[in-house]
């Protein structure tokens, strides 16, 4: 157990080293350095992973130093290892590691690969600190540290200047999350009196009673942040032009990893979300809300990133609403499932993309499969377990039980916004599978593609394939003794075989149907949504319903028009009215004086006349 | 005899004052100004005699004589600067003498 | 004794008018002559024959003597005329007209609400009285008069002696200085 904060420590040696050498090591040792200390931190986590379950311990925790002390205010660099965090920093080190060996083929010939493996070494261990952290102060800091490496990697390209762009919207809409979280921290801290997560999740139910105000006001805080962070309606909009960055980035950090740190996040309060059943049902519907959108917004992409971009989305919608129905458990399963099958789809885009020579729009790819079998294979496991393709794949297990825990808690509702929206991932899936490696190849860059060669290329894909299969789902997270159990856990009735097979159908529905459209049916859709209200349709999917295009219209512009009034110091104007007035004055009195002895005489006069006047008419 | 209402004389005296500084207000040349002012000067003269003799009392007459005294002083230093107009400009507009406006 | 006052107010009023509304200076003089003789017999009508002796002595007398002195001296020819005629627009004079009328009313009204009533018998009082007064208790003040004289005696002569004929606008600001000291 001592050896726990090896786990960060050596990512954190890793980018100190790489941040250090200042471009003296070569493009080779830098890939070597990244990789082998995530990959060491992985061998960590496996060994205190065996040892922790081994011994059978609800959570062990481990105070390092006392971060500061200000009066009862005293955070500590104090770490938490129980079921939750194990299983994150399993996801974490373990996925990490594969994406980073990845990566060192990915980028091979890129500009500047020691900025990038120090990047990511940083994100590793931000990450870890998020997910370790015994108090919500030092989860923040990890928060907030995943959100630079975050920024620092999507404009990793940065002499585009689209990818800039893209970083700072990813920034800005990610730190108003931030700023949700933060005040739900301090409203945290006053109520209860400490930021240690055991100690409010222990006090919360004492100081709060159930739907209490402040209850209430500190979910809905934390949600805020979880859902700028997590990419959820309606502080989604950054993730698909995240996309910007590196594909080994998007497999991190906006599919396995970060963006599920909302989820965690709750997860983690879910005893602070108990006592405000208001709230939490509101995560519930947010997030099949949001798995519905992004799922029609997915069917509408050509880009492939951007397909699993909204698949994403989708899928973390999936996991706020296990969440939102009570169901912790189901959603952290759900998260590692698609940790492992996401990072596979990401990992084989990587694999397609760099196979053609960064050519990633559908409509210029297809046919691919016969040139690219290893990425086909990646493609065809990884869309299947998204796809939830009945009994074989890690996707079926873990949203099955999503779907049965919404439907055992009552919220039928819920359930069936996940039924369609399973259907929308098999047709989406489909789609891009079908566009980007059946068909004619559209363009040369296909025609040309070159397969990836080697045990870094292949040896991240296959055992992500692996893992995303019916093999990952039986992993079992040893989440027991941390979250409280789900409203279906036990029960097996009937209902959940029938829900079983119903969800089974749907999917296979799905998929059938999305073989037929796309496989021999492609020419009349292209044609199909060309034209009248399937254009427009299809126009709304494709720009994600909007929501960009409003929020400039509502947000952006309104707030440049604000900036563009005040560049001209409008305060400032206010405040030199006084000078203008007395200049004006100055001016005023200065034409009195103007030499003419009869103007003075006359103005004297005329003084005169006035007071008399006054004496009269008051007299 | 029933003599002269006080409001008399201060009319008349008010009328001159009255005319005196509609004098003083309109003419540009130096002279009439002066004359203008000697006019005001006087209408205040004959006010301190009127409240002087209706009043039976000699101090109106003492201050007629401090008015005269002024008239004259005003007089003289007024037709020096006439004098020093007439030589430095050529003319008796008073306001071509406005170098010190504003 | 009213019938003087108002007579010679009349006069008084109507050759007033006519000093401001002339445009020869000589003519001007004269009229203003008139007014203040007008006046003077306005101060005897009233009872001040010494004042009104003093007007015509000092006033009509010296002080007229002097404008009329400056006005010769000066030589204002016929131009002066023509530019006082055009300088006498209705344009010009109409504003000072209206403010003096205003002034003039509200004068009026004054004397109107002010308590009146009190009478000018036309008692005369003597130059003894006043003298009495002036070398008594006003002794100060007749000190104070005389140094006002002697002030504007000192300003008239300073200001009224023509520098070098070269003292155009130009060099006025550098001979003051250099009278000055």
């Amino acid at each position: 157990m001592s050896l726990l904060p090896l786990t960060f420590l050596l990512p954190l040696a890793g980018t100190l080293v790489l941040a250090l050498s200042r471009g003296r090591l070569g493009p080779r040792s830098s890939a070597v350095v990244g990789v082998v200390s995530v990959g060491l931190a992985a061998l960590v986590t496996a060994w205190i992973g065996w040892h922790f379950v081994d011994s059978g311990v609800g959570g062990v925790d481990m105070t390092l130093w006392t971060w500061l002390s200000v009066g009862d205010f005293r955070p500590t660099i104090g770490l938490r290892l129980d079921g939750l965090s194990l299983t994150m920093i399993g996801i974490i080190t373990g996925v990490g590691f594969l994406i980073h060996l990845f990566a060192a083929w990915y980028m091979q010939g890129e500009a500047g690969v020691t900025r990038f493996f120090a990047f990511m070494n940083l994100f590793v261990f931000s990450m870890l600190l998020l997910v370790l952290g015994d108090n919500m102060l030092l989860l923040f800091l990890g928060w907030e540290g995943v959100g630079l490496c975050s920024y620092l990697l999507i404009g990793y390209y940065y002499w585009t200047e689209a990818n800039g762009w893209a970083a700072f919207k990813a920034f800005i809409v990610t730190r108003l999350g931030d700023v949700f979280l933060a005040i739900g921290l301090f409203l945290m801290f006053r109520e209860l009196g400490t930021l240690n997560i055991a100690e409010i999740l222990q006090r919360a139910p004492e100081v709060w009673a159930e739907g209490a105000w402040q209850a209430q006001l500190a979910a809905l805080l934390i949600l805020g942040g979880a859902l700028g962070k997590s990419a959820q309606l309606p502080l989604h909009t950054w993730l698909a032009d995240a996309m910007a960055g590196p594909t080994p980035v998007s497999a991190l950090i906006h599919a396995a990893t970060m963006v599920t740190a909302g989820v965690y996040l709750i997860a983690r309060l879910h005893g602070v979300f108990e006592l405000a059943p208001g709230v939490l049902y509101l995560v519930g519907l947010i997030g099949a809300v949001t798995l519905l959108l992004a799922g029609f917004a997915a069917l509408a992409q050509t880009d492939i990133k951007r397909v699993l971009a909204y698949s994403t989305m989708s899928q973390i919608g999936y996991m706020f609403l296990a969440l939102g129905v009570g169901a912790y458990d189901a959603a952290i399963f759900h998260l590692m499932m698609h940790g492992f099958f996401k990072a596979l789809l990401f990992l084989s885009a990587g694999a397609v993309i760099v196979s053609c020579h960064h050519e990633q729009d559908m409509r210029r790819l297809g046919g691919l499969w016969r040139r690219l079998p290893l990425a086909y294979a990646g493609f065809v496991v990884g869309g299947a377990a998204l796809a939830a393709l009945p009994l074989v794949t890690a996707g079926f297990y873990s949203k099955d039980e999503i779907l049965w825990e919404a439907l055992a808690a009552g919220h039928g509702g819920l359930m069936l916004a996940g039924l369609i929206g399973a259907f929308l991932t098999s047709l989406y899936t489909l789609r891009l599978i079908i566009g980007t490696f059946h068909g004619e190849m559209k363009s040369d860059n296909a025609r040309h593609a070159e397969p990836g060669r080697g045990l870094v290329h292949g040896l991240p894909l296959v055992v992500l394939a692996v893992l995303s299969t019916f093999l990952g789902a039986w992993i079992h997270p040893p989440l027991e003794a941390v979250l409280p159990t789900s409203p279906g856990a036990g029960v097996h009735g009937a209902g959940h075989t029938v829900l079983g097979i119903v969800a089974a159908a749907t999917s296979l529905v799905g998929l059938g149907l999305g073989a037929w459209l796309f496989l021999t049916r492609w020419r009349w859709l292209s044609e199909r949504v060309s034209t009248g209200w399937a254009a427009r349709l299809w126009w709304l999917w494709h720009n994600a319903w909007g929501f960009d295009i409003a929020y400039d219209r509502l947000l952006v512009r309104p707030y440049r028009g604000l900036v563009r009034l005040l560049e001209s110091d409008l305060i400032d104007r206010l405040l030199l009215l006084a000078a203008w007035l007395a200049w004006g004055l100055h001016r005023g009195l200065s034409l009195t004086q103007s030499g003419k002895m009869r103007y003075y005489a006359a103005t004297m006069a005329a003084g005169v006349t006035l007071v008399l006047l006054v004496l009269v008419v008051s007299g | 005899m029933s003599g002269v209402p006080m409001e008399h004389g201060l009319v008349l005296a008010s009328i001159l004052f009255a005319l005196g500084i509609a004098g003083l207000i309109c003419r540009r040349n130096m002279v009439f100004v002066l004359m203008s002012l000697e006019i005001m000067l006087n209408a205040a003269a004959l006010a301190f005699i009127v409240g002087g003799t209706a009043w039976g009392q000699p101090e109106g007459q003492a201050m007629f004589l401090l008015v005269i005294t002024l008239a004259a002083a005003e007089a003289s230093v007024g037709l020096a600067l006439l004098i020093q107009l007439h030589h430095r400009y050529k003319t008796l507009d008073v306001d071509a003498a406005n170098r010190m406006h504003g | 004794m009213e019938i003087a006052f108002y007579l010679s107010g009349l006069v008084a009023v109507l050759a007033t008018l006519g000093v401001i509304t002339n445009t020869n200076p000589v003519h001007a003089l004269l009229y203003l002559i008139v007014s203040l003789i007008a006046v003077a017999l306005v101060f005897c009508a009233l009872g001040a024959p010494f004042a009104g002796a003093l007007e015509v002595i000092v006033y009509a007398g010296a002080i007229m003597v002097l404008f009329v002195f400056v006005v010769m001296m000066l030589n204002l020819s016929d131009t002066v005329e023509a530019q006082e005629r055009a300088w006498l627009k209705p344009r010009i004079w109409l504003g000072p007209s209206v403010l003096s009328g205003v002034l003039l009313l509200t004068l009026i009204a004054i004397l109107w609400l002010g308590d009146g009533g009190r009478v000018i018998e036309g008692e005369t009082l003597t130059a003894k009285a006043v003298g009495s007064i002036l070398f008594g208790p006003w002794l100060l003040v007749v000190e104070l008069a005389a140094m006002l004289l002697l002030a504007a005696l000192v300003t008239a002569s300073h200001v009224g002696r023509l520098s070098s004929p070269a003292g155009s606008a130009g060099r006025r600001e550098p001979d003051a200085r250099k009278e000055a000291s």
